[in-house]
């Protein structure tokens, strides 16, 4: 292949376009990190950089229960939501990648309208299910939603995963001796360790970003999770607003997603191109 | 320990297609089978269907005495060594061969002694706690031998376990795995479509071909008497070269001279009412430098002319190669489907060159006219309808040589590409003209 040769120009105006474009995209979260240390008194100060810091917003937010316990909810929920997603998810793509059954196609289908469909649609025909089977405002209440929509992007991510390992070692692993649940278990599974990986990072943050469903089937601090917690910070009198609080809780909880790409930025490329172009 | 019998097997996909098609055979206990073939004639499949991978559509299969068509694997009792290898990627070496009794519950003081004693004979114990991703394709081919032998089963399976290997390699693992089954004396059946391997390797061979099993036999019988074209043509190697015959007052007329058939041939052919075409085959050891033969010998066969394009001396032997130009070739089913699978279809390579093995001493020289004899009584003729080797039942029924040559006289009597460039003199450019 011929080398793309790029003239100092096209460098130059590369760079601009660049530096354009993550400025656009980090100016507001650069913004609500700034507001988050400002003074309640200094909020409404268009500098940029705060002219005095303080941690008091953050003192603040992380001594009431206000946001703590939905904090825990955030890390709880998406935690548990996460597993039974991965393990459910595993299951399936694992069927889809290696058997042939009848409703195949149809499984395969049903995930994909799962994944487009859209979530505020579904969002009043849930809040009147859950209210009568009395999941309303639990922690069930939101695992279970997190679940389904975790589903589809998982076993489309992990099935691409399976495809990629050997037949043969499962035959291998079947003339060893084991069962098929044996041979899932001890070769499979292990092989498509960073595969399930992968997945649990995304629907790990796909639980952990939700506000849609966080706001709609909860009502109180029990089961709401931290994304929906900032909606009801109060500021010192009903006449203002908390800004400086909420842009410090917003911080707060963007920290864990900013270790997570930092971290695993591979893995989630991989992850989201796999079916795309190997699959 | 256990003998394996494949009774009426067939296995017919849910789409239609026929893999395997009525292959019955018996393997006795300890003894070691080949299955060989061109890619795509089943004997993959039926070596699956003998692990429990594949199902079997009729017929039935008993291990040891017992019917195994609707057992998993796991219940037969079986190894199988796979051409990837199929090693465990996150397991050790050592975790890779005590897998399979780690799965049967075997204690693990038992699993240590016979994992190390495994990688003693197959000379791995100062690799047992190396991953295989770390090895290389020799040591990765022993781990999967080993994974194959600490389970002490019934039967071992190999799906080709030397085609990943380098040729050096594969020949001095070729010698290992004969010696080790030997010595562990456990029933093998190893599938190939490499004839060397097949030939070197085996008790017995089976050679299939779309699915039918075509012949049964010890690697000296398959090769002495192929029962038809596609066996003669697929073992041996160089293969047997095949030139297109008439019958005509009781001699066969070939493009090398005309040989006198036996009574027997005669009728055997006119019998088979295909009239009066045969294809001949002659194996290039069968060939050699006139010059060299005894004037006893002579008469056995016939000498001819010929303009050599190819000389390659391999030290031990010389292979001569030259074409018939008169010589339409030979059509047949069964040669297609060999030339395909030898890739000699696509190289473009035409079919009637012939190869001649002679013997070190010749001084035949590239690109000369050279004066060749051909062994008569070696000969084997063929039906090109039914590829049936003609001569094999006269041969069979004691009668001698099917061919005898006509006389010395008649038999040079015909030099065919020589008569066209004048005998014996030496041809310049002979190898252009040729081809």
């Amino acid at each position: 292949m011929a080398a793309i040769t790029t003239t100092p120009r096209q460098k130059a105006g590369w760079g601009v376009t660049n530096f354009v474009v993550i400025a656009l995209a980090l100016i507001p979260v650069l913004w609500m990190v700034s507001l988050s240390f400002k003074t309640p008194a200094a909020v409404l100060d268009p500098s940029f950089i705060p002219s005095q810091w303080t941690w008091g917003n953050y003192d603040q937010i992380l001594s009431t229960s206000q946001f703590v316990r939905p904090l825990i909810n955030s890390i709880g929920i998406g935690i548990i939501a996460t597993l039974v997603a991965v393990v459910f998810a595993s299951m399936a793509a694992y069927a889809i990648a290696r058997l042939r059954f009848p409703g195949k196609s149809v499984l395969i289908g049903m995930a994909l309208l799962i994944a487009m469909f859209p979530q505020i649609a579904l969002v009043t025909p849930m809040f009147n299910i859950e209210r009568s089977l009395g999941l309303f405002n639990t922690w069930p209440g939101l695992i279970i939603p997190y679940v389904a929509f975790g589903l589809p992007l998982g076993i489309y991510t992990l099935s691409a995963f399976f495809r990629e390992i050997p037949w043969e070692l499962e035959k291998a692993a079947k003339v060893d001796g084991a069962t098929p649940f044996q041979a899932f278990v001890k070769v499979i599974a292990p092989l498509a360790a960073p595969g399930m990986v992968t997945t649990a990072i995304l629907v790990f943050l796909a639980c952990w970003n939700d506000f849609l469903f966080a706001i709609s089937f909860t009502s109180t601090i029990s089961s709401r999770t931290a994304p929906a917690a900032m909606e009801y910070f109060s500021g010192s009198s009903q006449f203002t607003v908390p800004t400086g609080p909420i842009a410090a809780a917003a911080s707060f909880i963007t920290i864990p997603i900013i270790v997570f790409v930092l971290f695993f930025q591979r893995r989630i490329v991989a992850g989201l191109t796999s079916g795309a172009v190997k699959g | 320990m256990a003998e394996i019998i494949l009774d009426h097997i067939t296995k017919r996909y849910p789409d239609g297609a026929l893999a395997v098609e009525d292959f019955t055979m018996d393997i006795a206990d300890g003894e070691f089978v080949i299955l060989v073939g061109p890619s795509g004639c089943g004997k993959s499949t039926t070596l699956n269907m003998i692990a429990g991978l594949e199902d079997i559509t009729s017929g039935e299969l008993r291990i040891g005495g017992q019917v195994v068509n609707q057992k998993s694997p796991k219940d037969r009792d079986i190894a199988m060594v796979f051409q990837s290898y199929a090693l465990y990627p996150h397991m050790t070496v050592r975790e890779n061969m005590g897998f399979a009794l780690k799965l049967a519950k075997t204690p693990k003081d038992v699993i240590n002694q016979k994992v190390e004693e495994a990688a003693r004979i197959l000379d791995l114990t100062q690799h047992l706690d190396r991953r295989p991703a770390n090895l290389s394709g020799g040591q990765r081919q022993r781990v999967a031998m080993g994974r194959a032998i600490v389970r002490d089963p019934a039967a071992f399976l190999m799906d080709e376990p030397l085609s990943n290997l380098d040729a050096k390699l594969r020949v001095q693992t070729r010698t290992e795995i004969s010696r080790l089954q030997r010595r562990l004396g456990t029933t093998t059946v190893y599938v190939t479509h490499d004839q060397t391997e097949a030939m070197t390797l085996g008790d017995r061979v089976a050679v299939m071909r779309t699915g039918v099993l075509q012949q049964v036999a010890s690697p000296k019988e398959l090769y002495e008497t192929p029962v038809n074209l596609f066996v003669a043509g697929f073992i041996g190697s160089p293969s047997m070269n095949f030139l297109s015959g008439t019958l005509e007052d009781g001699k066969l007329r070939t493009s090398l001279g005309d040989f006198a058939l036996s009574e027997r041939l005669r009728r055997e052919v006119e019998s088979e009412g295909t009239g009066r075409e045969v294809i001949v085959g002659v194996r290039p050891e069968n060939f050699e430098d006139a010059s060299l033969v005894s004037p006893d010998n002579r008469p056995n066969g016939i000498t001819f002319h010929a303009s050599i394009d190819v000389l390659e001396s391999l030290g031990s032997d010389v292979f001569v190669y030259f074409t018939r130009g008169r010589d339409q070739g030979v059509n047949s089913a069964e040669l297609e489907e060999l030339a395909q699978d030898s890739g000699r279809g696509d190289a473009g390579g035409t079919g009637d060159t012939i190869v001649a093995r002679l013997d070190a001493a010749t001084r035949i020289r590239e690109g000369h006219d050279a004066e060749l004899w051909i062994d008569g009584r070696q000969m084997h003729v063929f039906d090109p309808a039914s590829g049936r080797n003609l001569s094999l039942a006269v041969s069979r029924e004691g009668d001698g040589a099917a061919i005898r040559a006509v006389s010395p006289a008649s038999g040079t009597a015909e030099p065919p590409a020589a008569s066209e460039t004048g005998s014996g003199q030496p041809v310049s450019g002979g190898a252009g003209e040729a081809t």
